[in-house]
Order: C-alpha cells, then structure tokens, then sequence
C-alpha cells in the first residue's frame, strides 16, 4: 500500500511544478463555463417548459463540471503510458516488483487528482460570486454533498478503469492515435460532456442511462445539482459500484493475456 | 507561390506514407466533431429555434465556421506547433535562411488529416444549403464564399497572434484556446445567441461575428444592407494588429539557446 501512497505523492509535487500551465487553464475553464451558461440560457428563454433540468441545476452541472474537467473528462491521457508501451521502456516496468495494472491505475488516477486539485478552487471561487443567474449553487442539504463525494470518487474509478481499458488496447495495436480520438469522443459524449444526458431524446437517454459512461461525469454533476436525489442517487450509486468493479475485471484479465506474449520492441 | 505548392506536395507525399494510421486520424477527426454536431441536433430538437434561428439556419452557421476552421488548421498548423519551433531551437535556423520568415513558418507544417472536418463541414452544407429555404442568387452565393474564405482567414490571424504570443512566453498559451478552438465550439450558434457583449467583443476586437452572424442575416434575407453582405471583409482588418504584433514579437525574440 505504501508503495501506491509514494506513487500518488511523486505525481501530486510533480503536477504542481506547472502553476503558470495552471492558471491560464484556468482563465479558459472558466471562459468556456461562461459562454456554456450563455447558451443554455438561450435555449431556456425560447421555452422554459421544455428545459429537461433546473435552470440553476445546469449552472451548477457546468461550472462543477469546468472545476473538476481533469478527474472526469476521459481525454486527458498519460502519454507516458502509450510512450512506454510504443518504446519499450514497459520492459523496466515489468521488471519492478509492482502489480502493473494497479501502478498505472494509480498513477493516472493521482495525476488527475493533482491537475484537478490545484484548478477547482478559483474556479469555484469566481462561480460562487459572479451575479445571478449564473452563480453556483451549493447542494440542497448536506447528506446530498455526501452522497456527490462517493459518487465522484466512484466517478474516477471508473473513468480510469475505463481509460486503463483503452491503454491496454495499445499492446494489441501500437499505434493508438485513432483509437484514443474515437474512444474519447464517444465516451465523454455518452457522459454527458457536451450537454448533459437529461438534454439527450428520450430512447437514447434510457440506453444511455445503463451504460458505463453514464457512470462517469453524468452522476456526481447531477447529484450535486440536485437533480438526482434520494433512491435515485443511490441506485445510481450502486451501479457505478458495478461498473466499477466489470471494468477493473476486465482490465487485469486483458492485461495478463497481454503481458503473456508482449513483445517489446527493440532497445 | 512555386516553392509553397513543392513543399505542399512534400507534405502531401510524407504524409500519404502512412496510409492507415491517416486514414484513421481523418476517421477520428470526423467522428469527435460528429459528436458536437449531434449535441447541436439534439438541442434543437428539443426547443426548434434559438435566438430565432432554426435548426437549418444554425446548421449553416455550423457549416461555416467548421469549414474555416479546419482550412485555417490545415495550412495554419505551423503557427499552431510554433511554441516547440522555438523551444527546440529550430526557429533559429528559420532566420537565418533568406525566404520570409511567415512564409517559412507556414511551410514548416501541414496537417491534412483535418480533412476528415472539412469532410464533415461538406455534408451539413449538403444538408442546410438546400434546407434553409434560402433562394440561391449569385449575391448569396458569393456571400457564403466570403464567410469562408475570411473566416479561416480570420482564424488564421489568431494562429499568428498565438505563435507571437510564445515569443515572449516560450511555450503554448492556453487562454488563446478561447477564441480558437472555443471560437470553432461556440461559433456553433449564431454568436447573437451569447447576448450583446459577447456579440459586441465578437465584432469589435476579436472579429469572429463579422464572417459568422452579420453576413447569416442578409444570408437569410433579415437584413439587406451591403454592409451586411461585406462584412467578412472588414473582418480582414484584424489582420493588420494581428502581424503588427507577430513583428513586435519577432523583434523581441531571443533564443533559447538550444
């Protein structure tokens, strides 16, 4: 355990040597979160009654959305990962005394944490005093921000778990670029990314709903907002428990048959 | 214009050596921009209009600023990439050849895989041109060029101020992705729909509306003014600070010594 501990701490200081990267991140999320709301706000004027969700609960979808786009957001890929596998550098890694799947998925995992943590407050911040109607709400009572911290962790595991899926995927490929672009676009479309699954029609949002990516950004956005509670929330709960634990199945399963004949290329 | 079309071909030929993996890419662009065009149709779905424009009239604006887009990228991409020309040091050997230096930095890098979007910018227009319910005389038609042609040259300043930009900060900004890629996002809907000071900020200093919103009205027959039909044109104004300051930049660069 301790050894993960280290892994997490080395990517934390490491994350954080790049504060100026940081705050001009910043400066777009929160551009970008801007000109969101202002679109939403568009649609809700031309008919308030076919808008699917709370105005404020989409305020709040976007800007908790733009806070935490690094743990949640499935293209931000460790190029370390694609690098080792293409150059052969994993040969190294193979030969540490360290489960791989679990060293990659806590890196990945650690270094979202980091990017995320050292973005969320100013963004949250500035969300929390800019003027109605585009200001953050906090959740409606205290056991509802419970329930967003279990599912926002629940979150991540299956974000990575997923992405670990699609880094394995490159011992079968090598060249991963294509891969990587589509599997990104439709997962984080699925998610709810581009607008928010309430938003989607009718049949697709019921398939949707089942769907790993569902699991993703989707639950921890709408249950802060408000828009998943009680029953609901912990249904939702329970299935991203599910997904979590297929995905990681799959993931070492995949794993070891890939490590049984992985060749590494070169020196 | 001779040594620009040899190292076009240059390009073209380096990067048809890797068939598939182009093949790919291309496939990977049109489906990551298919999803933001699906996110479009399912909102219009759902509401029929915004702003007062209907689900053809902001396809056309889709269509448009998609198509600029990606031209500006693919010929423009050296700009893009420009922050790792000056921080491998290969810009130092740019200067030293006796061709301008835009023109060298623009034929350093080309980047056709992008038309897997211009593929998808072609379909929407097959759908929205007809669609729309515009009557296509040759006034309009000649509009919906201008739009393009200026839009990705407006795009295309922005590269210019991004890579001049690095000349002070040595690496990529990433707040210039606002207007740029941003720009291609939001310019999704007709730029009227973000309210007055998104329109305003749009048309005065960053002049993203002038080939986007103004030329879509008397497109649609809202507006006849010539003014409206030329706009894109004053757009190309933005080009002159946009140089001014790529020289401004130029004049203060100094090596990274590697």
């Amino acid at each position: 355990m301790s050894k993960y501990l280290a892994i997490l701490r080395i990517r934390f200081s490491n994350s954080l040597q790049y504060r100026a990267a940081a705050i001009a991140g910043m400066v777009t999320q929160f551009a970008w979160g801007f000109m969101e709301i202002l679109a939403f706000s568009a649609f809700y004027k031309v008919n308030p009654d076919a808008f699917p969700m709370g105005f404020s609960q989409t305020v709040s979808y976007i800007w908790m959305q733009q806070a935490f786009l690094a743990l949640f957001m499935m293209w931000f890929f460790e190029n370390e990962i694609f690098a080792s596998i293409a150059n052969g550098s994993i040969a190294y890694e193979l030969a540490r005394p360290i489960d791989l799947y679990n060293r990659w998925f806590c890196q990945s995992a650690a270094n979202r944490l980091a990017r995320a943590a050292l973005r969320c407050m100013p963004i949250l911040i500035v969300a929390f005093i800019v003027p109605e109607p585009f200001r953050m709400s906090l959740p409606p009572n205290i056991g509802q921000f419970l329930l967003f911290l279990l599912s926002a962790a629940l979150s991540l595991g299956v974000v990575v778990s997923f992405s670990m899926l699609i880094y394995i995927s490159t011992f079968y490929t090598l060249s991963p670029v294509g891969v990587r672009f589509i599997a990104a676009a439709l997962s984080d479309f699925l998610a709810g990314a581009t607008i928010p699954l309430p938003f989607f029609p009718e049949q697709l949002r019921t398939i949707a709903q089942w769907l790993p990516f569902a699991s993703m950004q989707n639950m921890p956005l709408r249950v802060y907002s408000g828009n998943i509670t009680g029953s609901d929330a912990v249904r939702g709960i329970l299935l991203q428990i599910a997904w979590l634990v297929i995905l990681v199945i799959i993931g070492k399963l995949l794993m070891k048959s890939a490590l049984k004949k992985v060749i590494v290329q070169g020196g | 214009m001779r040594l620009y079309l040899k190292y076009f071909s240059i390009h073209l030929k380096s990067q048809m050596q890797y068939k598939v993996s182009f093949f790919l890419t291309a496939l990977g662009q049109f489906l990551v921009s298919f999803t933001a065009l699906l996110g479009v149709y399912f909102m219009m779905s759902r509401f029929n209009e915004v702003a007062g424009f209907t689900l053809q009239e902001v396809l056309l604006c889709y269509g448009t600023i998609l198509l600029a887009f990606s031209i500006a990228e693919c010929f423009g991409r050296g700009f893009d990439v420009f922050p790792q020309m000056i921080g491998n040091g290969e810009f130092d050997r740019a200067l030293v050849r006796p061709r301008p230096i835009v023109f060298q930095v623009l034929s350093s890098k080309m980047e056709f895989t992008r038309i897997g979007r211009v593929l998808q910018a072609v379909f929407v227009f097959c759908y929205a041109i007809p669609a729309s319910g515009i009557v296509w005389t040759g006034d309009k038609i000649l509009t919906l060029a201008l739009m393009i042609i200026c839009g990705s040259i407006v795009f295309f300043a922005l590269f210019l101020v991004y890579a001049a930009f690095s000349f002070f900060t040595l690496e990529g900004l990433e707040f210039m992705n606002v207007l740029t890629n941003g720009g291609r996002e939001f310019g999704r809907y007709p730029f009227s729909v973000y309210g007055d000071g998104v329109l305003k900020f749009l048309t005065y200093i960053v002049p993203l509306a002038l080939f986007q919103y103004y030329p879509l009205l008397y497109l649609l027959g809202r507006e006849t003014g010539i003014a409206y039909m030329l706009s894109p044109l004053m757009g190309l104004l933005f080009l002159i600070p946009a140089y001014a300051f790529w020289r401004f930049g130029l004049s203060r660069y100094k090596s990274t010594g590697s």
